[in-house]
């Protein structure tokens, strides 16, 4: 891993699905870097392979074929075990549906990545704790995802996302579940993590009001790349 | 790690707990079987033993008429008489004590009390034959035995019948019209492996026996006791050939009369408990693997219902073999519940059979330890494929799951 290279970066990547006539091309040659600390917004109409490209760069998928390299090392050869590794370190993942474990408290589910990094359970206990109150939710440690609200159980999955300090934090529609007020809590606290604690931020959304919370915006179309540029300030 | 994932499977267990109850029910009862079978066949095996011992493991008994049961062909065999079992009392060195027998059932009377008993006709060698001691008087006197005295021992129910709590000794009492003094009283033999009392009985001499109850100067069987150190096998065939002599059988023939080794009896009923325990074991067996596709049934279920916890769990970093171990040993601690309930539930069974049985109640640890360890085996061999289902799902689908 060499310090200079860029977070991420993606090569002529393609990802194809099925075959012969029933073959779709959901990535057809995308060309992307994105430097470690940025703030990335994924745009683009339904079916245009944002979700597709979120998953390989979540290392969840991998290429049919191109180059992503992570911190400069090639990935897309890693097999499922080595993706794992690569998840459990350095990538955190907030989901449209919060995917929150069902009957497990708030606490629990925040401590659960560090479960499997192997942390000794007083250690797990006062990251998750903290990580909680990042979020605004210490004193919903105990409460079941049943107990709280939409914006609150997305708050404690950011704070999931974030308790393994990962360089990178991939978000799938965040709000889209959440009403304008709520996403704009969410945002603000993505923000925060991105700012405060460094934290490389690659979101996608459908609303422009929450993609400006991005520095950047790359907008897809039909698998390829259609647009790539900075935020422009409203102000 | 272990621990958490042990405390997972736990978690996961008891937040369904009617289901995982009725889920390893097949384990409970295949286990219980087991456990109940092999505790109470124990229990019957250390019955016998102790029954055998106490009957005399050197006990022989002889009798005449051929091994086989059934009508015989020909004559019925000539019974033995006195001068039989002083030859083998006297010329066997083999032989501690040899004593003659001959048995009615008999009303005893004690004023209103009356008793249908046993009534042995015998002397002094079969107390040290079938070693049982006299706790209350004496023994039959020599003179008293030659003349045909009407003394006798008596059984403890035989005297709890006749005399309550009260002092036998000196006591008279009927046997037909034969009025009979206690002289001595025997120690409680208890009761046998074939649920009979073995303390229902009256000794009287022999010959006052034959004289006035059976009119006739037969010995209808013997006891043999043989001296320690002895193999009864060698003692059974000196006393065959000294009665073939004395009866006479020719060299062609075969024996009129049979002589009966108690240990016969052990053996014999060991086998019947070893194929018994075969048999259930077998059943056991059958329901332990029922109950094994029964947790293998719920994990698939289970491993389904929960695709998208496994997605979560595999986005955020559990590698295959996390996976695999976490729904294994959620099966493993399944059927160790299981199997653990159906130990408890075995032993319980066993406990009570025993109290009815009259048996006595003897958990094995080892056997209790393979249960446990089998419980344990079933949740990995039918835990295993769920549980790799699980680990092999893809973490994109998974998380789509609804
Ligand atoms: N597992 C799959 N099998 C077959 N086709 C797939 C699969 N996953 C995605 N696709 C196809 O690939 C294309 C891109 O899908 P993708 O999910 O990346 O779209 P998207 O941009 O995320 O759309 P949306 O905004 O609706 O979420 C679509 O045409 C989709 O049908
Ligand atoms: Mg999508």
């Amino acid at each position: 891993m060499s310090a200079d290279a860029p977070l991420i970066a993606l090569e002529r990547i393609t990802k194809t699905y099925g075959m012969g006539d029933a073959m779709v091309r959901a990535l057809d040659g995308v060309d992307l870097t994105i430097a470690a600390g940025d703030f990335v917004a994924i745009m683009g109409p339904s079916g245009s392979g944002k979700s597709t490209t979120m998953n390989i760069l979540g290392c969840l998928d991998t290429p049919t074929s191109g180059h992503y390299r992570f911190k400069g090392v090639d990935v897309s050869g890693l097999n499922r075990d080595q993706r794992a590794l690569l998840r459990r370190h350095y990538i955190g993942f907030v989901f449209q549906g919060y995917n929150l474990l069902p009957r497990t408290s708030a606490l629990e589910n925040v401590e659960m990545p560090l479960l499997y990094k192997g942390m000794a359970h007083d250690e797990r206990r006062a990251l998750a704790l903290d990580a909680l109150d990042k979020v605004g939710l210490a004193d919903r440690a105990g409460h079941d995802p049943s107990e709280l609200s939409g914006g609150q159980q997305q708050r404690v999955a950011i704070a999931r996302a974030i308790v393994g300090r990962p360089a990178v934090i991939m978000a799938d529609e965040p709000t889209g579940n959440l009403d304008t007020a709520r996403s704009h809590e969410i945002m603000e606290l993505l923000t925060r993590f991105n700012t405060e604690d460094g934290i490389t931020i690659v979101m996608v959304t459908h609303e422009p009001d929450v993609a400006v919370f991005a520095h950047r915006q790359i907008h897809f179309l039909d698998g390829r790349i259609a647009r790539d540029g900075a935020t422009v300030e409203a102000v | 790690m272990l621990w958490q994932t042990v405390r997972l499977a736990v978690q996961a267990i008891f937040r369904n707990a009617l289901r995982s109850i009725l889920t390893v029910l097949g384990v409970v009862i295949g286990v219980a079987a087991v456990i109940a079978m092999v505790t109470v066949g124990q229990g019957s095996t250390e019955q016998v033993t102790s029954d055998v011992a106490k009957l005399g493991t050197n006990l022989l008994m002889v009798r005449p008429g051929q091994a086989q049961q059934g009508p015989q062909p020909g004559n019925p065999a000539s019974a033995f008489n006195l001068r039989d079992v002083e030859a083998i009392a006297t010329q066997l060195a083999s032989v501690r004590a040899a004593a003659p027998a001959d048995t009615r059932t008999m009303t005893v009377i004690l004023g209103d009390q009356n008793h249908a008993t046993q009534v042995v006709g015998t002397d002094s060698a079969y107390l040290t034959a079938r070693d049982i001691p006299v706790v209350l008087g004496r023994s039959f006197y020599e003179s008293e035995l030659r003349s045909g005295a009407a003394v006798c021992l008596l059984g403890q129910t035989v005297r709890k019948e006749l005399f309550g709590s009260g002092d036998p000794l000196g006591q008279s009492f009927r046997i037909k019209s034969i009025s009979c003094r206690v002289i001595g009283v025997m120690a409680e033999q208890g009761v046998s492996t074939f649920g009979t009392d073995q303390d229902d009985f009256v000794l009287i001499p022999i010959r006052t026996f034959q004289r006035r109850i059976a009119g006739n100067a037969d010995v209808t069987m013997i006891y043999v006791s043989v001296r320690d150190g002895v193999d009864t096998g060698v003692a059974k065939s000196q006393i065959e050939s000294l009665l073939r002599e004395r009866r006479h059988i020719g060299p062609g023939e075969e024996d009129d009369f049979n002589v009966f080794d108690m240990k016969q009896v052990a053996t014999i009923l060991t086998g019947i408990t070893a194929v018994l325990t075969g048999l259930l074991s077998a059943v056991a067996a059958v329901s332990l693997l029922v109950g094994g596709i029964g947790i293998m049934n719920i994990m698939l279920v289970s491993v389904t219902e929960r695709t998208r916890e496994i997605g979560i769990r595999l986005a955020i970093g559990a590698q295959e073999g996390q996976v695999l171990l976490q729904f294994l040993v959620e099966a493993i601690v399944l059927s160790l519940l299981g199997g653990l309930l159906g130990i408890l539930l075995g032993l319980g069974l066993a406990a009570i059979a025993a109290a009815l049985m009259k048996i006595p109640f003897s958990p094995n640890p080892l056997v209790i330890l393979l249960a446990f360890g089998f419980s344990a085996a079933v949740g990995v061999v039918f835990g295993y494929f769920p549980a790799r289902r699980a680990a092999r799902l893809d973490p994109i689908e998974a998380l789509r799951h609804q």
